[in-house]
């Protein structure tokens, strides 16, 4: 802990609460076949990765209930493996990002960034998420029953988010591939600066981003959004609207003028 | 980055020090530069002056507590002479005081009058408000004044990484919304029309302890509403008429606001029962006053929601 000092009185700064560089593992799951559970109640962020880590890699269980998560921060992320988890819930912001294969469950809600730059892998959120859900994910399927909130799947590169309520706006933000099913209402700007992917909205769209358009509901469309609600068992709205990129920005193949000259001559 | 915290509670009185404390305490890494409270407590006939006469980091150089102790009788000859009667004067830190008085006259007389003083600010003023306010953590901040035996009915609250201005007492929300009685302000975010609204708002006569943009807010709110409108119409004027990023939360005597600007860039988890209403930067914040599993959500861009007793 670094002290400074400031005018006649100290400062005890410990800004993040986590540092933690030598923890090891608490070893508190009770372990039953290929099965783990256990209580994170009293565990600090880092600990609960550890132990979290330590069965899936070390003890090679498949299968890891973590109860009383409690809303901490930056939870079940960076696992590279196939394998289940369940949050029995709530987490805070960052959880399970950087995360490439898990099944993972949350019984509760998330706060921002949640599943941020997941490659593969399944993320269920039985409730709400706060802003910023699926940022950047390259593949895989983010299911959110509830809403969530604004620039959801900013800079997304692939996989699927599907959100059973609302989502606030910038929704889609320089969305690159992918495609995002929202049964709810979207807020303003949706789409804004995508170069790619699709998006379908089953409510109202406050208004469209910047070179986002609408585009046509095809019956590849309809198989993928009956497919997607079947394998989640959500209720499917009555109907879609699809939203795609106008291209109207797309300047990638034009030379610079230097370049261009370069070409002529 | 700021953390703000809110409760209200709707039918009765609890331990607001206390639990706008764990609160803050809890959000500690999003800003550990200062901690702020604005706490209610029982309303009352008397007007509860909150000031400080020094700030946390000013030199303490040789005559500094002659000096304060020289201001403070200063404060209290002036409260005299501009009709306040004086119930009490205590000293909460070696710089900080809470005076309780009886008066009847025109708050912004008063106020102006006794910043007049040098090294006076005057941080609260108000027949419940109490807003406290000083370096360190929450935990530090609540021990420095004694807030865990606060009973009161709503409160809000802030901790404080500073980004536009110094780490100092004045820089440190929440702010008072001079010269309004009990109305008080916390800001997370940014204000990029920050000196277009100082200059407006120095010429139509409202006074500036600190160069932090957040003070705006709490100025702006206090003109508004000198003008009519309500703590809720002035909120929702203000989205408009304030530029930048912000999630702020604004107190008066019987009610609990909270604003968000329409980008949504800084974030708010609300938790909402018919007798609290829990509301902070971060789940794991209302979850230090309601240890269990609760449904929250995050309010959408361009929202103003306000709480009433």
């Amino acid at each position: 802990m670094e002290q400074v000092a400031t005018g006649s009185r100290r400062i005890t700064y410990d800004a993040r609460g986590l540092a933690e560089p030598h923890a090891e593992p608490p070893r508190t799951a009770v372990i039953d076949g290929g099965k783990a559970t256990f209580d994170a109640a009293d565990l600090t962020t880092r600990l609960i990765n550890l132990e979290l880590r330590r069965l899936i890699y070390e003890e090679g269980i498949s299968d890891v209930t973590v109860q009383n998560p409690g809303a901490k921060h930056s939870i079940g992320v960076g696992i590279l493996q196939r394998c289940r988890i369940t949050f029995e819930g709530s987490l805070g912001y960052f959880g399970v990002g950087l995360i490439d294969g898990p099944e993972v469950r949350i019984t509760g809600r998330v706060g921002w960034s949640v599943a941020e730059n997941m490659m593969s892998g399944v993320v269920v959120i039985e409730k709400v998420a706060g802003s910023l859900a699926g940022a950047a994910i390259r593949g895989g399927d983010l299911v959110v029953k509830g809403s969530v909130g604004a620039r959801t799947g900013i800079d997304q590169k692939g996989g699927t988010i599907l959100v059973g309520g609302d989502a606030g706006t910038m929704t889609a933000f320089m969305m690159q591939r992918g495609r995002q099913i929202i049964c709810g209402d979207v807020g303003p700007g949706l789409g804004d600066s995508m170069y790619d992917g699709q998006i379908y909205v089953g409510g109202t769209v406050k208004s469209l981003g910047i070179d986002c358009v609408e585009g046509e509901m095809t019956d590849a469309d309809q198989e993928m959004l009956d497919r997607k609600f079947r394998i989640y068992g959500l209720d499917k709205p009555d109907s879609f609207r699809k939203y795609v990129c106008g291209k109207v920005l797309y300047n990638y193949d034009n030379l610079e003028p230097s370049e261009k000259k370069l070409v002529i001559h | 980055m700021c953390g703000i915290a809110g409760i209200i509670h709707r039918d009765a009185e609890a331990d607001v020090g206390s639990e706008m404390t764990n609160m803050l305490q809890a959000m500690k890494h999003r800003g550990p530069d200062s901690t702020g409270y604005a706490l209610f407590g029982p309303p009352t006939d008397l007007v509860v002056i909150r000031f400080k006469l020094a700030d946390a980091n000013d030199p303490r150089d040789f005559d500094f507590k002659e000096r304060l102790e020289r201001h403070r009788l200063e404060v209290e000859s002036r409260l005299g002479k501009i009709g306040a009667h004086i119930d009490r004067v205590d000293t909460e830190t070696e710089y900080a005081y809470r005076a309780l008085v009886r008066y009847e006259g025109d708050l912004k007389a008063l106020a102006d009058y006794l910043e007049d003083v040098p090294g006076c600010e005057v941080l609260s003023l108000g027949h419940s408000l109490e807003i406290v306010k000083d370096l360190g953590d929450a935990a530090e901040v609540a021990e420095m004044y004694d807030l865990g035996s606060f009973r009161g009915t709503h409160a809000i609250g802030h901790c404080r990484m500073a980004t536009e201005s110094d780490v100092d007492i004045s820089g440190a929300h929440p702010y008072w919304a001079y010269p309004f009685s009990d109305v008080a302000v916390v800001h997370n975010g940014q204000l990029t029309n920050y000196y277009q609204w100082k200059r407006r708002l120095e010429a139509s006569g409202h006074r500036f302890q600190s160069e932090c943009d957040s003070e705006i807010i709490a100025v702006y709110l206090a003109e508004r509403m000198a003008e009519g409108d309500s703590l809720e119409d002035a909120m929702k004027r203000s989205l408009d008429e304030l530029d930048g990023v912000f999630t702020y939360m604004a107190v008066t005597g019987d009610s609990l606001g909270v604003a968000k600007d329409e980008m949504a860039a800084k974030p708010l988890v609300l938790y909402e029962s018919a007798n609290l209403v829990a509301m902070a930067s971060e789940e794991i914040a209302i979850r230090a006053v309601l240890d269990r599993e609760i449904d929250t959500s995050d309010p959408y861009e361009g929202q103003v929601l306000v709480w009433s007793r």
